[in-house]
């Protein structure tokens, strides 16, 4: 390799796209790592508090994609106080001063600001593409400015995030000179938005694929707006009620029609289910279909729906489609590769409508299922050991019993038998959530079997420190341990502290770990940032070692303790 | 209010079976007793062997006879369990309602979630009461001490799935944080034996709602983003009935100072005036108090039209909320568009209601709202 120039290496490392290729790539020599480092252009960094961005921008000046994830996943389910961290803003910031021409900022479970979002906007020109992902901390004037500012934006992507919506002028701020659009998505954005502007902008964007509109978009605009871009791939729709009988919705049926394009739909945040025959024409090209936020379309008009969805791949759904619809689903889509089962009641326990019999059918009729999230009533060993049987080509796997503890409804036993099965006969099993009651005995099997593991995710499991260890000791490739509500102490904990480096990040909360073992933990390994998350003052008052710690997150991290913790998190 | 009471009824209706951990998932301990309005269980396991609290404003303990009975906690449950009772939603309403009108989608700050739940669809919020399942726990494994004892393992501490409660009072309730109640509960001691505290605290979900039921913090793991838009959702359909269609248009009416809201079907109406005089029969028991006279006699006195100085002279003006979530005064457009986009009433005390002024047609989606929203 050194008769090479390294302009050949570089365009032989073009085509190595994916992270992990990449570094180790890097790894082979130093003039490999150089020559990577300077041809890279996408970064992923799993979370935005194990490197700065400094040393981000020392290593790959030619940085042109950035992804950045924050807080822990568990924050998603308000276990992490909000104002924890995950700050955007010094990135943007510290990017901007070092002229990097970023291009593309993908973010997830991150604060972002007004500020940042301006700072982006008028500090990179080409910037093209932004992603948030469940990020929080702005505003549609944060939005403004990106619309106004980002002379060449391509995408603007905004999945399930918090936005304090001031109505609708953001939409009005892309130019005229503005057609570049490819992606535009803002259907969590629950403000009016301008509809005139909408149309125009869509008019005037030739290339746009991707278009996600938020609740308060009428279907006469939908109409018009489908009328003006047949070429679309992907749709969401915002609101879908109207009077079947009615001119805008002949209108609509024939803008449909148009649309030979689509293979993805979503969205019907408001529906009329006796409407959904427009969408029929177009429902035998979808290869993906979420109506995981329309509680209003269930029954036989959902299944209706669903029998024409002969090629979909990937199907996200709420439980009121029933075991029965779901048996609809496995004799119409062969082709399913992941099936997402949302509650539609979650809090209402009696109520959800999807039980084990739903997940046998589908696992008997769609063999090319690999991936699951399954929220359900009730759950029992055989029927996953059934599904294991019936798939076992599963990449994430997650089981969520609305009881935690529920075991197997029939038996009476926990489900370590049916989880066991799971990991046995997945071999490729990337992914795993466990729920129901479980002993000792299922970390067992997931640490002799889940070979390729990368992330487990436990809750109110287990009887003893066993469980942790088994799974610490088996899972080589284990990168992001979640624990909540489960008996692991410090035994577990301090068995093998070194194994914490090979991992992203742990997550330990309500357990059994004392002050005392984290702060073990945190002389042990300085590479390790061991932050303790308690807001109720007990920290200050009572520093005793025993004493239990609340929430515990553990990461590796290149750049020590972190500056921005608010008061109530020890770093230690 | 009734979501909450139906579900937890359901539950506890379900049959109990021994008290073994798969009990839990059914909750019914065959109890048939109320739980007012599902709340607050501030049942949290302390070291002094007590296991859950129970909220509930009977005497209900909780079990299974040989199990042991769980202390109260007066000062939680049964402040709670009065207010409740009481005043649903309305205490909630005008001073929350000035304020969200601006903000009825959903004005969320990183921190605030609270409030924008407790603009959205609090009422809606069901939770279900863990604390039955709490208690089974204890039964099963009785012995504090350890939790882990019998073969069931899990369930830690038997707390961790047994918080509860979320709020003191719907007044405290609304302006507080959602972290807020995590930290009352957080002030209990902690168990000393052993057995740790697992506070978890309500609101997994949009539980602005004094009603909300018990639930454990962060289970099931969903994104409050999602259980939000689907409270919304949930929201707009029972409330706005028919779109275009006919059908009832059952729009809430919420007066100042009245300890309950009613509900007015717009389509029985034709006009303005048919409008008003059937709110002003609706509430005139609430405006009799205010002119100090009561009964019938008092009603007779006054008439129709000193009902009507009443609510349109000096003293109260009727607004709606419109589609956009903005509070305008009724009266400026034509009936059909205002059945259209009317989605609820609200009879305000005219000193509340500067800087409502008859607006057109038209009107600006800017900054207007909160001036609104302040004024109301």
């Amino acid at each position: 390799m050194n008769y090479f120039p390294d302009e050949v290496l570089e365009h032989v490392f073009d085509f190595i796209t994916s992270h992990k290729d990449r570094n180790s790539v890097s790894l082979v020599c130093k003039s490999w790592y150089k020559i990577e480092r300077y041809s890279r252009q996408r970064v992923f960094i799993g979370n935005c508090y194990s490197i700065s961005p400094e040393r981000l921008i020392a290593r790959f000046p030619g940085l042109k994609s950035l992804t950045l994830k924050g807080k822990p996943h568990f924050a998603d389910f308000n276990l992490v106080p909000h104002d924890w961290g995950g700050f955007v803003y010094p990135w943007i910031e510290a990017l901007a001063k070092s002229r990097i021409g970023l291009e593309e900022l993908r973010l997830k479970r991150m604060v972002v600001s007004d500020e940042s979002l301006e700072l982006l906007s008028k500090s990179f020109v080409n910037f093209k593409s932004l992603v948030l992902v469940s990020c929080e901390g702005f505003t549609t004037d944060g939005l403004a400015a990106i619309a106004a500012n980002c002379r060449f934006l391509r995408e603007l992507d905004l999945q399930e995030n918090e936005v304090d919506d001031h109505r609708g002028h953001w939409l009005s701020c892309f130019p005229e000179s503005c057609t570049s659009l490819i992606s535009l998505n803002f259907a969590c954005l629950r403000g009016e938005v301008n509809l005139g502007a909408l149309e125009r902008l869509v008019s005037r964007s030739p290339n746009l694929k991707s278009l996600r509109l938020n609740r308060a978009v009428p279907l006469d605009t939908l109409q018009k707006l489908l009328m003006r871009a047949p070429q679309l791939v992907d749709l969401g729709i915002g609101s879908y009620v109207h009077d079947p009988f009615s001119e805008a919705y002949n209108k609509l049926k024939i803008a449909i029609q148009r649309c030979k394009s689509i293979r993805s739909l979503s969205g019907f945040l408001e529906v009329a289910p006796h409407c959904m025959s427009a969408i029929y024409p177009i429902c035998g090209n979808l290869t993906f279909l979420n109506l995981s936020y329309a509680p209003g379309l269930h029954g036989n008009k959902l299944m209706k729906l669903i029998q024409h969805c002969r090629k979909l791949q990937r199907l996200w759904i709420l439980d009121c489609i029933g075991d029965k619809g779901l048996g609809v689903v496995a004799l119409t889509c062969k082709e399913l590769q992941e099936l997402r089962v949302f509650p539609s009641d979650p809090f209402e326990a009696g109520n959800a409508a999807v039980t084990e019999e739903g997940l046998v059918l589908v696992s008997a009729g769609c063999p090319k299922l690999n991936s699951l999230l399954y929220f359900c009533q009730q759950m029992t060993n055989a029927a996953l050991i059934t599904v294991a049987k019936n798939c076992p080509n599963f990449i994430r796997f997650r089981l969520c019993i609305l009881d935690p503890i529920k075991p197997d409804p029939v038996t009476n036993q926990p489900l370590d038998e049916g989880f066991g099965a799971i990991v046995q006969s997945c071999k490729g099993l990337k992914r795993l959530s466990l729920s129901g009651l479980l002993t000792d005995q299922v970390f067992l099997y997931i640490g002799m079997y889940a070979e390729q593991l990368e992330m487990l995710s436990i809750a109110f499991a287990a009887d003893s420190d066993k469980g942790m260890l088994y799974v610490l000791n088996g899972c080589k490739k284990l990168r992001k341990l979640e624990i909540r509500d489960c008996p692991f102490g410090d035994a577990a904990l301090l068995e093998d502290v070194g194994k914490y480096e090979t991992m992203r990040s742990l997550w330990m909360s309500s357990c059994e770990v004392t002050l005392g073992g984290c702060k073990s933990v945190a002389e042990k390994m300085p590479s390790l940032n061991v932050e303790i998350i308690d807001e109720s003052e007990q920290m200050e008052f009572n520093l005793d070692d025993k004493q239990k710690v609340d929430k515990m997150y553990l990461y590796r991290t290149l750049v020590g303790h972190r500056k921005d913790a608010p008061e109530y998190v020890w770093i230690l | 209010m009734s979501p909450p009471l139906l579900g937890v009824e359901e539950e506890v209706q379900s049959s109990v079976s021994s008290p073994s951990v798969e009990c839990i998932s059914e909750n019914g301990m065959g109890l048939k007793e109320r739980n007012y309005l599902g709340l607050s269980d501030c049942s949290s396991v302390d070291s002094s062997g007590v296991s859950s609290n129970l909220n509930l404003a009977t005497e209900l303990r909780l079990g299974l006879p040989g199990s042991q009975s769980p202390e109260r906690e007066t000062e939680f449950c049964l402040l709670n369990l009065g207010k409740l009772d009481e005043k649903p939603l309305f205490p909630l309403l005008p001073s929350k309602d000035g304020i969200c009108s601006s903000s009825q989608k959903n004005v969320v700050t990183g921190n605030k979630r609270g409030f924008s739940d407790t603009m959205d669809g609090f009422s809606e919020v069901k939770g279900y009461v863990y604390t039955e399942k709490s208690w089974m726990f204890h039964e099963a494994g009785s012995d504090s001490e350890s939790p882990q004892s019998v073969g069931h393992g899990k369930y830690p501490g038997n707390s961790g799935v047994n918080v509860i409660l979320s709020t003191r009072s719907p007044g405290v309730q609304a302006s507080v944080k959602q972290d807020e109640p995590a930290n009352v509960l957080q002030e209990q001691p902690r168990a000393t034996n052993g057995t740790s505290l697992k506070q978890t605290v309500i609101s997994n979900n949009t539980t602005g709602a004094p009603a909300a039921k018990a639930q454990v913090v962060g289970w099931p793991p969903i994104r409050p983003f999602r259980t939000k838009t689907l409270a919304a959702s949930s929201k707009n359909n029972d409330e706005v009935d028919g779109k275009p269609g006919p059908g009832a248009l059952f729009v809430k009416v919420i007066m100042d100072g009245a300890p309950y809201l009613r509900k007015v079907d717009l389509r029985t109406y034709s006009t303005y005036q048919e409008l008003s005089s059937a709110l002003e029969k609706m509430f005139s028991c609430f405006t009799l108090g205010q002119c100090g006279s009561h009964g019938t006699a008092g009603k007779e006195i006054l008439s129709e039209s000193r009902l009507k100085d009443l609510l349109h002279g000096s003293e109260y003006v009727v607004t709606y909320k419109d589609k956009d979530g903005d509070w305008m005064l009724v009266g400026d457009v034509p009936w059909e568009m205002f059945i259209e986009t009317c989605k609820r009433l609200k009879i305000m005390k005219s000193s509340n209601a500067i800087g409502l002024a008859p607006r057109a047609v038209e009107k600006s989606k800017a900054n207007n709202k909160k001036e609104f929203g302040y004024g109301c």
